[in-house]
């Protein structure tokens, strides 16, 4: 996919005979939006046969599903509460993967990141809220950046797989949480569920005013919309994406391709990490074994799903943030096991990767073949 | 002004939202359980429901309230700690109508219940775990955790007579004093059988993490433990394993004798279905419910699995004798004199310590003949 040559790089060459330019224009940008939702509906329609088959209605199923993640203020409220973290999450998978990257662990970035904050908070406490809140927010940061940045320096340098290096670090990263909250970090009060010393409440992050959703969920969208911006916009977002199509050529035209993997593996780490640093201050408000939930994982599907498009994240992290939410009215009201949701998950990212093949092969979506004869004949 | 401002509007979309839900509801469930019930009562758990363990224990005794008239139960598994948890919680409360709800996880308490007991003061809410304190928490919370050492013990003395080795295995998630209590105990128990009887400890880190469990229980089987317990959330792997291995296993949290009928001796087990019942007695009555409650084998809130078909004929009579002694009242299984296995004393020769003891909730020691560290 990466190879073919998208129909928005070639110069239109029959300039619109014929047919309305702004049929043209929808047609051009049609592609990203088309694929993927029918990809959405070909995973439900295959996620119903599922359900009928075990003997639940999938009419009831989807309507359930709707209920509880979008059909309610409530319900729409606890999506975005579960879809807060994951954008955060998601980033650390895309802006590597523009770098022709796969990293998998950010889940050890969102760990280190939360007990960086914690620490700092616990070590902090007594100064201003603003200040021990941006320093939280730094040192989550620094944890994941430079976790996740080790990796892309391991690969850049060292020629280290960095999807097997980052899985791996992700595991030290939890032994090293556990080790530190059961050891130096330990608030000697927190008997049987080790912890950091709680957070003083005006080091605590609240939510969104008029909202039950916390602020996570606005950084999480600031983040993905900078991100965005710096992929899409900048000159080191150009360079990155000529050094993801072919390193080589990268480097022949001169970009320094190793600081460009260890800074955008950094970046992605100390977003992973400020997820960490806003579980700790937004949720927990300590450090604890609960920061391993596995958003570090979700983060990998939602990315994927997005296509590694930062903007995509912010839909796409909604849809699993409102599956989830949905999930436990399906469990409460159907009576179905808490695996369905992601048996629904699993089938939507297969058939979403599936449809991946798809690109540049509808004609449909080219308006530069539709002045050709065989316009018609071969692929639709 | 702006916050009155604020409140007045949340709670105007609150209500539409509480409002647009029940109509829904009720549209598409004309004999929705939720809303036709009394009472709907709402249970949390951590892992799956048929775990054969922490959770399992727990959703059986959930699963005798349906039995009850006029009670509905609603549950949900596999909720994290996070804010999934207490949205899961608000989810009961404004789609299920739930009243009276039990987040059965040991992490659900703070902050997660904490926050969600404030926002909604007229819910109920009860915690598997002995984390409330009248001073710091409020009334709508509860806790509820039950004295389960002494099964330990008694597991310990089939294992002293079971074992050949002398030598007994315990898989363990972490060295919190609960999980030390219950290493302890198991020990003590064997060696009131044989004092040289020794029990190799292997710490696996984590609540549910199936790859240590079976290689922990295999690292035991190797080392020579011909009998095994654990404390981890499932014990499914390790009873698997062992058996599998030709070992003797003692159970945890639930009955697992269904996955090893010949090599399952018996098992400590939480009896949660008293502890419901009493709850949601007290509710349909309407009399308050208890913030604080706690029991031990003698209050029924824990039970021993029936005795398997290995056991001997000398274990069942010391096995029965020390339960009836149990039963009785006063029993101590930490008791002096008592050292440490790093050799400080942690019971003196006057010293006893019942179950109930405040002493023991902050057991940081393996006791002499536990092979093994706490860090």
């Amino acid at each position: 996919m990466a190879d073919t040559v998208s129909s928005a790089d070639v110069p239109a060459m029959t300039g619109g005979k014929g047919f309305p330019a702004a049929l043209e224009w929808i047609a051009r940008r049609a592609e990203g939006f088309v694929i993927p939702l029918a990809a959405l509906i070909v995973g439900m329609v295959l996620f119903s046969l599922f359900i009928a088959l075990v003997g639940k209605s999938p009419v009831q199923l989807y309507e359930t599903m709707w209920r509880g993640g979008f059909g309610s203020w409530f319900s729409i409220q606890n999506s975005l509460s579960r879809a807060a973290p994951l954008l955060l999450a998601a980033l650390c998978v895309a802006l590597p993967a523009r770098l022709g990257l796969v990293v998998i662990g950010g889940e050890g970035a969102i760990v280190l990141g939360g007990v960086a904050a914690a620490a700092v908070g616990v070590a902090l406490n007594g100064a201003p809220a603003f200040l021990v809140i941006l320093l939280m927010g730094v040192a989550g940061v620094a944890a994941g950046g430079i976790w996740i940045g080790a990796v892309g320096a391991l690969r850049h340098y060292r020629a280290v797989n960095e999807t097997i290096s980052s899985l791996l670090m992700a595991y030290i990263a939890i032994a090293l949480m556990n080790h530190l909250v059961e050891g130096p970090l330990r608030d000697p009060t927190s008997l049987n569920k080790p912890s950091t010393q709680p957070l003083a409440d005006i080091y605590r992050l609240g939510n969104i005013p008029g909202m039950e959703v916390h602020w996570g969920l606005v950084v999480g969208i600031v983040a993905c919309v900078v991100s965005w911006l710096l992929i899409e916009k900048t000159r080191w977002g150009f360079a990155a994406r000529i050094a993801g199509g072919n390193v080589r050529a990268a480097q022949v035209q001169g970009l320094a391709v190793g600081p460009l993997i260890v800074g955008f593996t950094a970046l992605a780490g100390g977003f992973a990490g400020l997820a960490g640093m806003l579980e700790v201050a937004a949720v927990q408000g300590s450090a604890n074994a609960s920061l391993a939930a596995g958003y570090g994982y979700t983060g990998i599907l939602v990315a994927f799903l997005a296509r590694h498009n930062p903007l995509a994240i912010i839909p796409v992290a909604v849809l699993l943030g409102g599956i989830d939410a949905s999930g436990g009215l399906i469990q409460r009201r159907m009576d179905l096991p808490d695996a369905t949701v992601l048996v629904l998950q699993g089938m939507l990212f297969i058939v979403i990767l599936f449809s991946e093949t798809f690109y540049g092969r509808f004609k449909a979506f080219n308006p530069d073949l539709w002045q050709r004869p065989d316009f018609l004949k071969g692929t639709i | 002004m702006t916050e009155r401002f604020m409140l007045s509007r949340r709670d105007l979309l609150k209500t539409s939202a509480a409002g647009a839900a029940l109509g829904l509801a009720s549209a598409s469930f004309p004999i929705s359980r939720a809303f036709a019930a009394a009472a709907t009562v709402g249970f949390i758990y951590v892992g799956p429901k048929d775990d054969y363990g922490y959770n399992q224990a727990h959703a059986e005794g959930a699963a005798t309230l349906k039995a009850i008239e006029g009670i509905s139960v609603v549950e949900e598994e596999n909720v994290p700690e996070t804010v999934d948890v207490q949205k899961t919680m608000e989810s009961m409360i404004n789609l299920d109508g739930a009243s009276l709800i039990f987040p059965t996880s040991f992490g659900y308490f703070d902050p997660h219940m904490l926050a969600m007991c404030a926002k909604f003061p007229d819910v109920q809410f009860r915690h598997c775990g002995g984390m409330w304190n009248k001073d710091k928490h409020p009334m709508n919370a509860g806790s509820y955790f039950g004295y389960i050492g002494m099964g330990q013990y008694l597991n310990g003395v089939v294992a002293g007579h079971t074992s050949k080795t002398k030598k007994l295995g315990f898989v363990a998630a972490k060295p919190i004093p609960q999980v030390l209590l219950n290493i302890n105990s198991f020990l003590l128990g064997a060696r009131s059988v044989d004092p040289a009887i020794t029990c190799q400890v292997i710490f696996t880190g984590e609540w549910s993490l199936a790859i240590k469990e079976a290689e922990a229980t295999n690292a035991l089987v190797d080392q020579g433990a011909d009998v095994i317990t654990c404390h981890v959330d499932s014990p499914k792997v390790m009873v698997e394993t062992a058996a599998g291995r030709g070992a003797f296993v003692c159970g945890y949290h639930a009955n697992q004798s269904p996955l090893a009928p010949e090599k399952y001796l018996t098992g400590a087990e939480w009896n949660w279905a008293k502890v419901y019942k009493m709850f949601v007695d007290d509710l349909v009555a309407g009399t308050p419910l208890p913030n604080f409650t706690r029991g031990g084998l003698a209050d029924g809130f824990v039970k021993m699995s029936p005795l398997g078909p290995a056991v001997s004929e000398a274990a069942r009579k010391q096995f029965d004798g020390t339960l009836a002694e149990m039963m009785k009242g006063g029993f101590s299984v930490i008791k002096g004199p008592l050292k440490s296995n790093k050799g400080d004393v942690v019971a003196t020769e006057s010293q006893a310590f019942v179950e109930t003891a405040i002493e023991l909730e902050s057991m940081d020691y393996l006791v002499e003949g536990v092979v093994g560290s706490t860090a």
